[in-house]
């Protein structure tokens, strides 16, 4: 790890052993929050007891599948609105102000087209993560030298063989980028929907930890859903950086 | 010799848009080439010399005229057969130097064995064996442009089109170049277009050799080098190379003035 590296997890480092000793001194009181390291103990009793494992494979789920259906609709509609530039002067304007719309309000016309089950949480998660990824799509399209275009017209590829076989690879760093942020929002997404429109998964136990004063729960769970984000993000990165260095900067 | 490829009255007219009016590219333009000739273009920077070669292999479509490709029209698709190297950089970073050569033999669903045998043979002829596994970020920029006629070269192209390949390269590695063209025309018996601005390098290769005039590019004259078959950077020595250029150079330095927007001084 380089210098920096490790000047960054000791900042990390120091925060926690802060918070750590403001709850054990008692300055923060046990109402508030529970110390980390009672964190770590309470996530690793409640791993080995496997009476979380249904609420996490659901959220897990949810999230995947929201996050597959994104980066691919992401991606696929990300080409068709980079081929037609006239629908792509429409459109930017919408891309670029998305997220500007609170659209978690209209979670109750989502229970009504799909009725109160999975499906509502993981179009939620759907629909922040997949304009991250159409953004991101385009930026990479953009960047695709025009020259390899014009190979793929040289080998006689048709569009879907273009797309696969050369935009694809071609644009893969950002679309890297787009898949990274699709993750969180599709995570965002899916728990906080589950905080309200669901009777299990990660969100809803947390809330429901939250309601019963079981601030060892809810503070555990927090802290998974955390590392996993973490471990998540990480793992892309590793990758990316993998093809960066075999590939030259895109 | 017979007629490989021709343009009859071909223009390129690129329509008017916000902030410019209509640009008159290219033409009208006669050309034939001969089955197995090696043809260079040489004009003035900006003239069309790249919007022919478009032209020709389909990528780009004539606004009028007719370009035929072994007696069938080209129209907007570029015909089989047909291989092209361009001036930019065109290997693909996210595949080995093996891979970028095998890619159009891949597509073209060749057996495993065959693939093999010409990615190998490629890779030996373009000296880049020991690069097989490396990936073109990796390589210099004259190694990438050996990588791209490597890639082209397998497919065992009847008609290569080569446009300024080795136009970000410096003069000596341009020579060597050359010589590795040649070997390639030579045993490929394709035949060859290429578009270049150094008239050194028209001269050396050539059969036969079109000047460019400014633009809307057309055809001043189409000279005959007589150069053998067998021929190498080493002509550059020779009194008829002198000649040639100096001829070129001639037929150019008018036409270069006015593409700078400068009138002849004589």
């Amino acid at each position: 790890m380089s210098k920096l590296g490790w000047w960054r997890l000791g900042v990390v480092g120091g925060a926690v052993l802060v918070l750590e000793i403001l709850c054990r001194t008692g300055v923060i009181d046990r109402f508030t929050m529970i110390p980390p390291t009672e964190m770590v103990a309470a996530l690793w009793r409640l791993l080995l007891a496997g009476e979380l494992n249904r609420d996490i494979a659901q959220t897990l789920s949810n999230v995947a599948l929201a996050f597959v259906l994104a980066v691919t609709g992401g991606f696929f509609l990300g080409l068709g609105i980079h081929a037609w530039p006239r629908l792509r002067r429409v459109v930017d304007p919408f891309l670029a102000t998305y997220y500007a719309v609170p659209f978690f309000v209209f979670y109750p016309i989502l229970i009504v087209i799909f009725g109160m089950n999975d499906l509502p949480i993981v179009v939620i998660g759907f629909l922040f993560a997949v304009v991250a990824m159409i953004i991101n799509t385009l930026n990479g399209l953009d960047r695709i030298p025009r020259v390899l275009l014009k190979t793929a017209r040289v080998y006689r590829m048709n569009p879907l063989a273009t797309a696969l076989k050369i935009k694809l690879p071609a644009a893969a760093l950002h679309l890297f980028a787009g898949a990274k942020l699709a993750v969180a929002y599709a995570f965002i997404g899916v728990i906080a929907s589950e905080f309200i429109l669901s009777a299990s998964g990660l969100g809803y136990a947390i809330a429901y930890a939250y309601n019963n004063f079981n601030n060892e729960k809810m503070y555990a769970l927090m802290l998974f859903i955390i590392l996993l984000v973490t471990a998540i993000n990480m793992s892309f990165y590793v990758w990316e950086q993998a093809l960066v260095r075999r590939w030259g900067r895109g | 010799m017979s007629e490989h490829a021709t343009l009859a009255g071909v223009t390129r007219v690129y329509p008017a848009r916000a902030g410019h009016g209509a640009v008159h590219a290219l033409g009208p333009v006669d050309l034939s080439l001969r089955s197995g000739e090696f043809f260079s273009v040489v004009g003035p920077s900006g003239c069309g010399k790249s919007t022919l070669l478009e032209v020709l292999a389909g990528l780009a479509q004539p606004t009028e005229g007719v370009v035929r490709f072994e007696d069938r029209a080209v129209r907007g698709e570029v015909p089989e057969g047909v291989g092209v190297v361009f001036q930019e950089d065109a290997s693909f970073p996210w595949l080995s130097v093996a891979d970028n050569v095998a890619f159009g033999l891949r597509r073209a669903g060749l057996p495993d064995a065959e693939i093999r045998e010409r990615v190998d043979y490629a890779l030996k002829f373009m000296g880049l064996v020991d690069f097989r596994g490396a990936y073109p970020a990796q390589l210099s920029g004259g190694m990438r442009q050996r990588v791209c006629i490597a890639r082209t070269l397998v497919l065992r192209p009847r008609l290569i089109l080569l446009d300024e390949p080795f136009g970000a390269l410096d003069a000596q590695t341009r020579l060597l170049m050359g010589d590795e063209l040649l070997k390639l025309w030579r045993e490929t018996g394709a035949t060859v277009l290429l578009i270049t601005h150094a008239l050194d390098e028209a001269a050396m290769l050539s059969d036969r050799i079109a000047v460019m005039s400014a633009r809307p590019g057309k055809l001043i004259e189409i000279l005959d080098t007589g150069w053998p078959r067998e021929r190498d950077s080493r002509i550059a020595g020779e009194d008829d190379f002198g000649h040639i250029t100096g001829h070129l150079w001639k037929l150019l330095r008018g036409e270069s003035l006015k593409s700078l927007g400068m009138e002849a001084a004589s």
